[in-house]
C-alpha cells in the first residue's frame, strides 16, 4: 500500500503532462489495492481462528 | 500554498465561534451511537471510554499535535521538489504558545481541531467494542493525535501538499475537504479497521468456517438518539469548516446546514427502505448506520453541492453503507459491531469522490487531487495507523483477557454494570 502511495505521489510532483500523471496515479492505486487485498485476506485468516 | 487563512469580520468569527460549539454534540451522539449498538453488558464502558479518549486526543493535540498540524502561512517545514516548493509539515511551538487565543481565523481553527480530534478519537471505540482495554483505547487516541490526525490534517487544511496541488499541479483547487469527510471520518475509520485488526473479533464471532453470529446492538434507542444529537453537531462541524478550511463565504452556511440535513435523511431513508425490502421490516441498527453515513458523506462538499445532488449523495451513501457492512463482516470476517469502518471510512471516501463528481468541479484536475487524497488515506494513513497500533499492542496489550470478555467490559474494569437492576444474559448467541 505504501508503495502504491510512493509512485502516485512522485507522478503528481515529478511528472508534468496531465496523461502520465492519470496513468502513474492509476498504476498507484491498482498497488494499494492489491496491498489492501492482501492485507484483507491475511487478517480474515487470523480472525476467523482467533474468533 | 493552499488555501489562506481566510480574514474574518467579527460577525462572521462570532458566527464561526457559534458553529463550532454545536460541534461537541457530534462527539456526544457518537458516544451514544456507539454505546447502543454494542452490548448491554459493556456500555458504561463505552460512554466512560469516549469520555476519556476525548480528553486524551485534546490535550496530545494541544500538546503536541498542533505543532505538526499548523495553519495555512504559518511555519513550516518546506521542500523543494521539481522546482516547486512542497509544505510537508508544520513548525510550531508545542501548547500553542505564540498563537493568538482571540476570535481570529488562527484560533477558531485550533478551537475546531481540539474537537475534530476528539471526533476522530471517538469513532474507532464502535470497532473496539467489548474487548478494548480503556487503557489501550487511551494509550491508541495519543497516538492518533499527536501524530497520525496532525500530519495528515495539515495536508489538507494546514497548507501541506495535498491542499497544493492545486497552485503548484495544477489540479484544481487541490485536495478540498470542508467538514472533515478525510482529515477526521476517513483517519478515524481507516484506525478503526487497524483497532479490529489488532484486536481480533469478539469472542464466538465467528465459527471455526468463518460464518459470523449475530450479536446485536443492546439499545436502538440510544443509538437513534445519537444520531439526532450527531446531526445537530455535524450542521456546526459541516458549516465551520467550509467557512475555515474550504473559503466559502459565511452567507453560505444555509446551503450548507440544509445539504448536510438533506444528505443524513436520504441515507437514513434508504437504509430503511433497503431493510425493509431486505428483512420485511426497517432495521432500527442498519437505518442508524445509514443516517451517520449520510453525515459523514456530506462533509467533503456540503457547501457545494446543489440541493437535489446531496440527496442523491445521500442515498448513495445509505446503499453504500449497507453493503460495506456486510461484505466486512460476511465475507472478510472483520468484526466491527457499530459499522465504525463502513461508516466513517468508506462514506468518508464516497464524500469525497462525490465532492469531486458534483460539486467542487471548476478547474480541470480537481478529480486528480481528490484521488490524490484518498490513494493517501489508503497508501500512506491505514499502514501508519495500523503500525502504531500493531507496535502499542507489543508493549501494551490491548485487547482485555477472557475473563473481561466473558464477565463484559463494565463488571471487569469499572467494577459495576450499566444497567444494575437489569438480568444479564448469557452468551446465547454464540454457535455451538
Amino acid at each position: 500500500m505504501a508503495a502504491g502511495w510512493a509512485i502516485v505521489v512522485a507522478a503528481l510532483l515529478l511528472l508534468p503532462s496531465t496523461a502520465s500523471r492519470v496513468a502513474f496515479v492509476l498504476a498507484g492505486m491498482a498497488v494499494e489495492v492489491l496491498g489492501l487485498v492482501l492485507a484483507v485476506r491475511s487478517h480474515r485468516v487470523l480472525n476467523v481462528d482467533r474468533g | 500554498m493552499g488555501l489562506p487563512v481566510p480574514s474574518l469580520s467579527q460577525t462572521s468569527a462570532a458566527l464561526c465561534f457559534l458553529l463550532i460549539l454545536l460541534v461537541p454534540l457530534a462527539v456526544a451522539g457518537l458516544a451514544l451511537v456507539n454505546a447502543g449498538l454494542g452490548r448491554s453488558r459493556s456500555a458504561a464502558h463505552v460512554m466512560l471510554a469516549s469520555l476519556c479518549v476525548f480528553g486524551v486526543a485534546a490535550t496530545v493535540f494541544v500538546a503536541i499535535g498542533f505543532s505538526w498540524q499548523g495553519c495555512a502561512g504559518r511555519s513550516a517545514h518546506l521542500m523543494t521538489i521539481g522546482g516547486k516548493t512542497w509544505n510537508w509539515i508544520a513548525a510550531e511551538p508545542f501548547f500553542l504558545r505564540g498563537l493568538p487565543l482571540d476570535l481570529s481565523a488562527e484560533s477558531l481553527i485550533v478551537l475546531l481541531q481540539v474537537f475534530s480530534v476528539g471526533l476522530a478519537a471517538v469513532i474507532p471505540l464502535s470497532a473496539g467494542s467489548d474487548r478494548w482495554r480503556l487503557g489501550a483505547s487511551c494509550a491508541s487516541s495519543a497516538l492518533l493525535a499527536g501524530w497520525t490526525y496532525p500530519l495528515f490534517a495539515h495536508w489538507v487544511w494546514g497548507g501541506g501538499w495535498l491542499s497544493q496541488l492545486g497552485a503548484n499541479s495544477g489540479l484544481g483547487k487541490g485536495l478540498v475537504d470542508g467538514g472533515g469527510a478525510s482529515t477526521i471520518q476517513a483517519v478515524g475509520g481507516l484506525t478503526a479497521l487497524s483497532v479490529t485488526w489488532v484486536l481480533g473479533p469478539r469472542r464466538g464471532k465467528f465459527s471455526p468456517a468463518g460464518i459470523p453470529a449475530g450479536i446485536p446492538g443492546h439499545s436502538p434507542v440510544l443509538a437513534l438518539a445519537g444520531c439526532l444529537m450527531a446531526w445537530a453537531g455535524w450542521l456546526g462541524l459541516n458549516s465551520a469548516g467550509a467557512i475555515l478550511f474550504a473559503g466559502t463565504n459565511p452567507s453560505s452556511v444555509v446551503l450548507t446546514v440544509l445539504n448536510t440535513t438533506l444528505c443524513a435523511t436520504a441515507a437514513g431513508l434508504t437504509a430503511a427502505v433497503v431493510t425493509r425490502v431486505r428483512f420485511g421490516r426497517p432495521d432500527a441498527s442498519l437505518s442508524a448506520n445509514g443516517w451517520m453515513a449520510g453525515l459523514v458523506a456530506s462533509s467533503a462538499a456540503a457547501a457545494f453541492l446543489k440541493p437535489a445532488i446531496a440527496i442523491l449523495v445521500g442515498i448513495v451513501a445509505g446503499g453504500l453503507v449497507l453493503s460495506a457492512i456486510d461484505l466486512l463482516e460476511s465475507r472478510l470476517a472483520i468484526d466491527d459491531p457499530g459499522g465504525a469502518i463502513s461508516v466513517h471510512a468508506v462514506a468518508g471516501i464516497w464524500g469525497l469522490v462525490a465532492g469531486s463528481l458534483f460539486s467542487v468541479g471548476g478547474p480541470d484536475g480537481q478529480w486528480l487531487a481528490q484521488l490524490a487524497g484518498i490513494t493517501t488515506l489508503l497508501g500512506f494513513v491505514l499502514p501508519l495507523t495500523y503500525g502504531l497500533n500493531w507496535l502499542l499492542d507489543k508493549v501494551y496489550r490491548q485487547r482485555v483477557d477472557e475473563e473481561g470478555e466473558v464477565q463484559g467490559m463494565d463488571l471487569y474494569e469499572l467494577g459495576a454494570g450499566a444497567y444494575p437492576e437489569f438480568v444479564v444474559h448469557s452468551d446465547e448467541f454464540m454457535q455451538r
